[in-house]
């Protein structure tokens, strides 16, 4: 196993490794440039120039098989005999890349899917053994929806013109009528997302493209504000808000799923296999109906109000059934 | 980590490189500055330094030759050919989609990964450029996040071909079992991680859900003795269920008129439910299973009514009547 102390040190020595390539396969690099290559300041660079520089072997004699130069800011290698080539990738490199790979190639309606096909090839045979057990991770991409809706997107996104959507938003049951400005489209979680301005809120929001109804190009160019930042979905999709209601349920053993469905503030077991969870929503309409969808298998332990109404939808929909 | 460290590394790697003889310890405590002058100190530096390089990708081979200064003891070399990232040229058009490739992983590891590729392919010649504009590239810009706690170590263990042990509590479990795996491979599918493998406790081919794993995967025998068999297409086995699921079936409903928008979006035959139902509609929903079924449309409460087949009816009655027990004050 790696210690971050040691991936530190190989971290570097993987950089020295790849700079003397570098610079030999584009004759000359301006130190600003490789710097901004490798994700270092210019000093670090140099730094490490001077390491390689320094570079000795004594026996049988002695001699430095680097030979390099980087005056007036443009590096070049005039010597560097075995390390002149990269270094092989490494299992887990060539899998991170090719898994990338075909999954890009799970998108519908992509623009350069031969482009695509090529570099898996390339980077499969450049890889060699090492590109074999990529195969054994996969990710799918799903939740596109319409696939006609995702090429109306790309279309109105490349033409910069605003579209009104018809969506459909679970939590509340309904369908919402919106103009977006489109920014761009996002897989995130295995789901399609537009990503745009959207003028109702007056804010960025997300859409999941299997979630719109209804989709017109309008005839209006979009105006995505100057300040509108994109959002960042790294940290996960799901944003608390401090205004946010807190709901705690407790869940049957069957009920343990909703821990792994939803985003949850807290989890604790409370043995034999049942949990107690805290979501924090702004909006509880969905845990009602999340309560009535597990039944026996879950309860509204807070807010007393909240388990008062799923009491009062479940006795509104049972008086239902006695007159039918 | 210090300075005189990379530079002794360094300088082994090249020194390694340069020679077609294996080179015994000794010599290479002659030709690499660096190394300490006794030989204890120095053999364990040595091992260290042989096992940073090989956790570097480093191939170190180790062997003997009779004509060499060492005779037959052990020694080391790296042979150029298994060192050297081959050739690779990659057109505009393919070095942009590489560079958008490198972006997809969110988080963590195969993001770490995805860049130490990226530098020794750009070292190769290849130029990504900056950030390619992904609109232009493929129209979408996938994030895919390995954040799992438990995703390194089983990516680890697939690769390595080991098998590992974890503690796992399953849904509809009261307790948690300690569960042992042969890991075939590791999907995902709606961001959620499955491990799909053969497992030692059932003898079988079973699928594990990274999120339901407590604490740490550990390895569970040597690495290399995990056998993918032949044919086996791990995403296949993840999401083919392989559960019975029944026929399909209609159901008759009532839906509140402008409420059940989701059930709506496939609903067939809508129309206005009449007789003393008014503000309500009748629509057919298709259904295969009951117990997935009846559950679905409970979440609407009050604005759905089954009238047929009465076993959905009675199951979704049943639920209601749990549920407004269950909250019960």
């Amino acid at each position: 196993m790696s210690t971050p102390a040691n991936t530190a040190s190989t971290g570097r020595l993987g950089r020295l490794l790849a700079l003397v390539p570098y610079v030999i396969n584009r004759d000359t690099v301006a130190v600003g440039e490789a710097a901004a290559a490798f994700g270092i300041t210019e000093k670090q660079l140099i730094d490490d120039l001077n390491l390689l520089w320094c570079v000795e072997l004594r026996a049988p004699d002695p001699y430095c098989p680097i030979d390099l130069s980087y005056e007036g800011g443009e590096i070049t290698v005039a010597e560097a005999e075995s390390i002149a080539r990269p270094l092989r990738l490494k299992v887990d490199e060539a899998a991170a890349l090719l898994i990338a790979l075909r999954t890009l190639a799970q998108i519908p309606g992509l623009h350069d899917r031969d482009a695509l096909s090529r570099v898996i090839a390339k980077l499969e045979t450049a890889a060699g053994a090492a590109a074999s057990v990529a195969g054994q991770v996969a990710v799918e991409v799903g939740g596109h929806g319409d696939r006609a809706h995702l090429a109306v997107l790309r279309e109105a996104i490349t033409a910069g013109r605003r579209v009104h959507l018809t969506y459909y938003v679970p939590a509340r049951d309904e369908n919402t009528e919106r103009d977006v400005d489109p920014m761009r489209l996002l897989v995130v979680e295995g789901a399609t997302y537009l990503e745009g301005w959207c003028r109702r809120a007056e804010a960025v929001r997300l859409f999941r493209v299997d979630r719109i109804a209804g989709l017109t190009v309008l005839d209006v160019a979009a105006q995505v504000p100057e300040d509108a930042e994109p959002r960042d979905v790294d940290g996960g999709l799901f944003r608390p808000s401090p205004r946010d209601e807190s709901v705690t349920l407790d869940l049957a053993p069957e009920g343990r799923w909703v821990a792994d469905g939803y985003p949850c503030e807290s989890v604790e077991e409370l043995g034999e296999g049942r949990l107690r969870v805290v979501l924090r929503t702004p909006d509880t309409r969905w845990v009602r109906a999340l309560a009535l969808r597990l039944a026996e298998h879950g309860r509204v332990v807070a807010p007393a109000s909240l388990a008062a109404e799923v009491r009062a939808e479940a006795a509104r929909a049972l008086a239902l059934y006695e007159n039918v | 980590m210090s300075r005189r460290k990379t530079e002794r590394l360094l300088n082994l790697v090249v020194c390694l490189l340069a020679t077609r003889r294996y080179l015994t310890a000794e010599q290479i405590r002659r030709a690499v500055p660096g190394y300490p002058e006794g030989a204890e100190a120095f053999k364990r530096m040595f091992e260290r330094d042989k096992e940073e390089l090989r956790e570097l990708g480093v191939p170190l081979e180790v062997g003997s030759d009779r004509t060499g200064g060492g005779g037959e003891e052990t020694g080391y070399r790296i042979p150029p050919q298994d060192y050297e990232l081959p050739e690779i040229h990659l057109g505009p058009d393919e070095a942009a989609v590489l560079g958008l490739a490198a972006r997809v992983w969110q988080r963590a590891s195969m993001a770490d990964a995805a860049s130490g590729a990226l530098l020794k392919l750009r070292a190769a010649g290849v130029e990504t450029g900056d950030a390619p504009d992904p609109a232009a590239v493929v129209g979408v810009e996938p994030r895919v996040d390995a954040g799992d706690p438990a995703f390194p170590a089983l990516w680890e263990a697939v690769r390595d071909g080991r098998p590992v042990t974890f503690e796992y509590q399953g849904v509809g479990r009261t307790s948690s079992a300690r569960r042992h795996l042969e890991p075939w491979g590791v999907v995902s599918r709606r961001g959620r991680w499955y491990v799909v493998g053969h497992d030692r406790d059932r003898d079988g081919t079973r699928v594990f859900r990274l999120s339901r794993i407590l604490g740490a995967v550990v390895p569970d025998g040597p690495a290399g003795t995990v056998t993918v068999p032949d044919g086996v297409d791990v995403r296949k086995i993840a999401f083919d269920s392989g559960e019975p699921v029944g026929d399909p079936r209609p159901a008759t409903v009532r839906l509140r008129a402008g409420a059940v928008q989701g059930p709506r979006r496939w609903a067939r035959d809508v129309r206005p439910a009449g007789d003393g139902w008014d503000g309500w509609d009748e629509a057919v929903l298709t259904f295969r299973d009951v117990d997935r079924f009846a559950p679905y449309l409970a979440r609407f409460g009050g604005d759905v009514v089954v009238l047929d087949p009465p076993d959905l009816r009675e199951a979704v009655i049943q639920r209601l009547k749990a549920a407004l027990a269950v909250n019960g004050s």
